[in-house]
């Protein structure tokens, strides 16, 4: 019987070898190949592309124990983080591959006429896709330190000159077909913990259903875990614990924050045409969808486990993955009665036990008892969601340095040399990233999930209303974008930094939480932008002109062929 | 019936605008209707193991959201050829 680390250091590597051999495979020769993989992405691809690209390193480690320890307050997330799917496929991919450019600051540069709309466009991408990365390579070093017994800093550094290799050298077309690639590595190390451990704990091996299923005669899974939580002294698993306004706010906040995010939209630049955009949101969401309706099953059945094994239990007879585990302090036992009994309560005075909400997933092989090369593809998968993130924000930084800023301001330059420029942009993003994830800013972890709400206030409504406009102008959608940006910074700063102890309900704007205002800077950003464009001149004719025709399907740009 | 371009257009609009508004609504009503507003009410009936309200807020609101993607590509892609703006 192989060792759990050989197993894993054999799956990390084969799959490495994957992509490494994908990226030489599939290098890019054109800047078109470079931004937007020549454009010539078939939607199925491409709606895989896109599931990597959007599932992170938190999607597939952290989702399913945040759920788990949020119960119904959770559904933010799942909500959140799907919804925007249908938002980006209704209202912005079809026009926006109609548009036909590379990448948002185009957009919103050409679509309201001004370079300051760019630059202020790629200032609010870069700022976004910068606080996502970093988290992103701090996922890598952080798998690699826990299943590969490296030092947290050597992971991060493999990391980098493994997404260094095929984004720099691929661009685009590289990194989308590795992506394909990296989404069926991570869906099947999602799903098969999950498929035995729903077996085991409901009978039902799809955990879809054992998320409904009974664990006792008569007794589903749900009212058991409400009861036993209950007990506790917990609230019940199914019972919100936020406020009806702060679950609205916030989920709209995630879902509006996901169709304005440039990593996620830039993708949808890469199909034939548009009615490939169409599908190929349809398609995302679906590969999408398989993780997301199985993590919430994923999160009930680890509560359910994690209390069930330990609560009450002698310290003496816990199982071994408490055990093994225990050592790096995801899990932690303290015996505070001295009874020799573990005790699982609310009341953080009398609880005798504490679980990283990571575990659900990591520790997910071992708790269903599972043989050792599970766990070897759980930290193949976690990679994998990881790295398909951290490229897909690389390639937006380096766009953004070398398109949006370079030859906007120096149009003359040849497009070998703006590939040249994009690539060192790409290199410079990745060492920077790396640096990020080994010494990480404090901010960062904080940061992330704002990330949304910054996405959501700046760039949807400008899109949105120079799509389904023609009267808004340029003056509108910058002081727009600004007051929904500095309002939304504004209001996070302030109760994440500035007055953290005034962070509650109480001290809140119409008790919405700072994960939720964006909902709210977003409405802002709309306001100013539809009332200043009424008080200012209207657009010239030919960008009504232009606005008219990304309204209509037929005369997308041809593709290159791959 | 021949149409002159112009109008043609707007008319292919403002079907594609109420396609959007139906869904959307749609969208809406399982995703903050069932899921939040009206969660209390919905958890009173069960459906199987759930809690229907908790069902929605969990896993029916995302079913639902993948069948309104691919209802609007069909939709969209008759509208398209219905007013010769398709591509080939």
């Amino acid at each position: 019987m192989m060792e759990i680390l050989t197993w894993t250091y054999l799956l990390v590597g084969l799959t490495f070898a994957l992509y490494i051999g994908i990226a030489i495979w599939s290098r890019a020769g054109s800047t078109k190949e470079f931004y937007v993989a020549g454009g010539g992405v078939s939607p199925l691809a491409n709606g895989m592309a896109t599931a990597a690209d959007w599932m992170s390193a938190a999607s597939f480690i952290s989702m399913a124990g945040l759920i788990a320890f949020a119960g119904y307050d959770g559904s933010v997330y799942l909500m959140g983080w799907t919804g925007g799917y249908v938002l980006l496929a209704l209202l912005l991919a079809p026009y926006l591959r109609k548009f036909g450019k590379f990448t948002v600051p185009d957009f919103v540069g050409d679509r309201y006429y001004s370079n300051t709309a760019r630059v202020v466009a790629v200032i609010c991408a870069l700022f976004i896709s910068f606080v996502y990365v970093a988290g992103q390579m701090r996922g890598v070093g952080i798998v690699f330190s826990r299943y590969l017994e490296v030092p947290i800093e050597w992971g991060v550094v493999i990391g980098m000159i493994i997404v260094f290799f095929y984004a720099v050298l691929g661009g685009m077309k590289g990194i989308t077909y590795t992506q394909v690639a990296q989404y069926c590595v991570l869906i099947f190390a999602y799903m098969v913990p999950a498929i035995f451990i729903s077996m085991q704990l409901t009978g039902n091996p799809i955990p879809q259903l054992g998320f409904g299923g009974e664990v006792e005669a008569g007794v589903s899974l749900l009212d058991k875990l409400d009861g036993v939580l209950d007990d506790l002294g917990f609230a019940a698993y199914t019972d919100g614990r936020k406020s009806m306004t702060d679950m609205f706010m916030i989920t709209l906040a995630l879902m509006v924050g996901t169709a304005g995010l440039p990593h996620v939209i830039v993708r949808f630049f890469t199909v034939p045409r548009v009615k490939d955009a169409r599908l190929s949101a349809g398609y995302a969401l679906v590969f999408i969808a398989i993780l997301y309706t199985t993590a919430p099953a994923v999160a009930a059945f680890g509560i359910y486990n994690a209390i069930n094994s330990t609560s009450e239990k002698p310290i003496s007879e816990l199982p071994t993955w408490v055990q093994t585990w225990q050592k790096t302090n995801l899990i932690q036992v303290e015996d505070k009665n001295g009874d020799g009994v573990v005790q699982y309560l609310a009341d953080p005075n009398t609880n005798e036990l504490q679980i990283d909400k990571d575990i659900m997933v990591l520790a997910s092989p071992e708790i269903a008892e599972l043989p050792n090369w599970v766990v070897g593809l759980v930290a193949a998968g976690a990679m994998a969601a990881a790295l398909s993130t951290a490229a897909g924000l690389l390639l937006v930084i380096s766009t953004s340095v070398s398109r949006d800023l370079f030859k906007t301001f120096r149009p003359e330059i040849s497009e070998k040399k703006e590939l040249r420029i994009a690539r060192i942009a790409a290199a410079g993003a990745v060492i920077l990233a790396g640096y990020f994830g080994v010494n990480p800013p404090g901010f960062v972890a904080q940061v992330v999930a704002f990330a949304f709400g910054l996405a959501a206030a700046s760039f949807f409504p400008v899109i949105l209303l120079g799509i389904f406009s023609t009267r808004i102008n340029k003056e509108g959608a910058i002081f727009g974008m600004l007051v929904g940006l500095v309002f939304t910074l504004g209001y996070i700063t302030y109760f994440k930094f500035i007055s953290p102890e005034q962070n509650t309900a109480e001290y809140w704007w119409f008790g919405v939480s700072p994960e939720g205002i964006g909902s709210i800077g977003m409405i802002l950003n709309f306001i100013v932008c539809v009332l200043v464009s009424r008080f200012t001149p209207a657009p010239p004719a030919s960008i009504q002109e232009m606005v008219e025709e990304i309204r209509i399907p037929r005369g997308a740009g041809k593709a290159i062929d791959h | 019936m021949p149409l002159d371009p112009k109008h043609k257009t707007k008319v292919y609009w403002k079907k594609n605008l109420q396609t959007l508004v139906v869904l959307l609504l749609i969208w809406f009503l399982v995703s903050f209707g069932f899921g939040i507003l009206w969660v209390e009410e919905l958890n009173t009936i069960p459906l199987g193991g759930f809690k229907l309200g908790f069902w929605f807020a969990q896993q029916g609101s995302i079913y639902v959201f993948v069948l309104l993607i691919f209802a609007y590509v069909y939709w969209m892609n008759r509208l398209d050829r219905k007013f010769d703006v398709d591509e080939e």
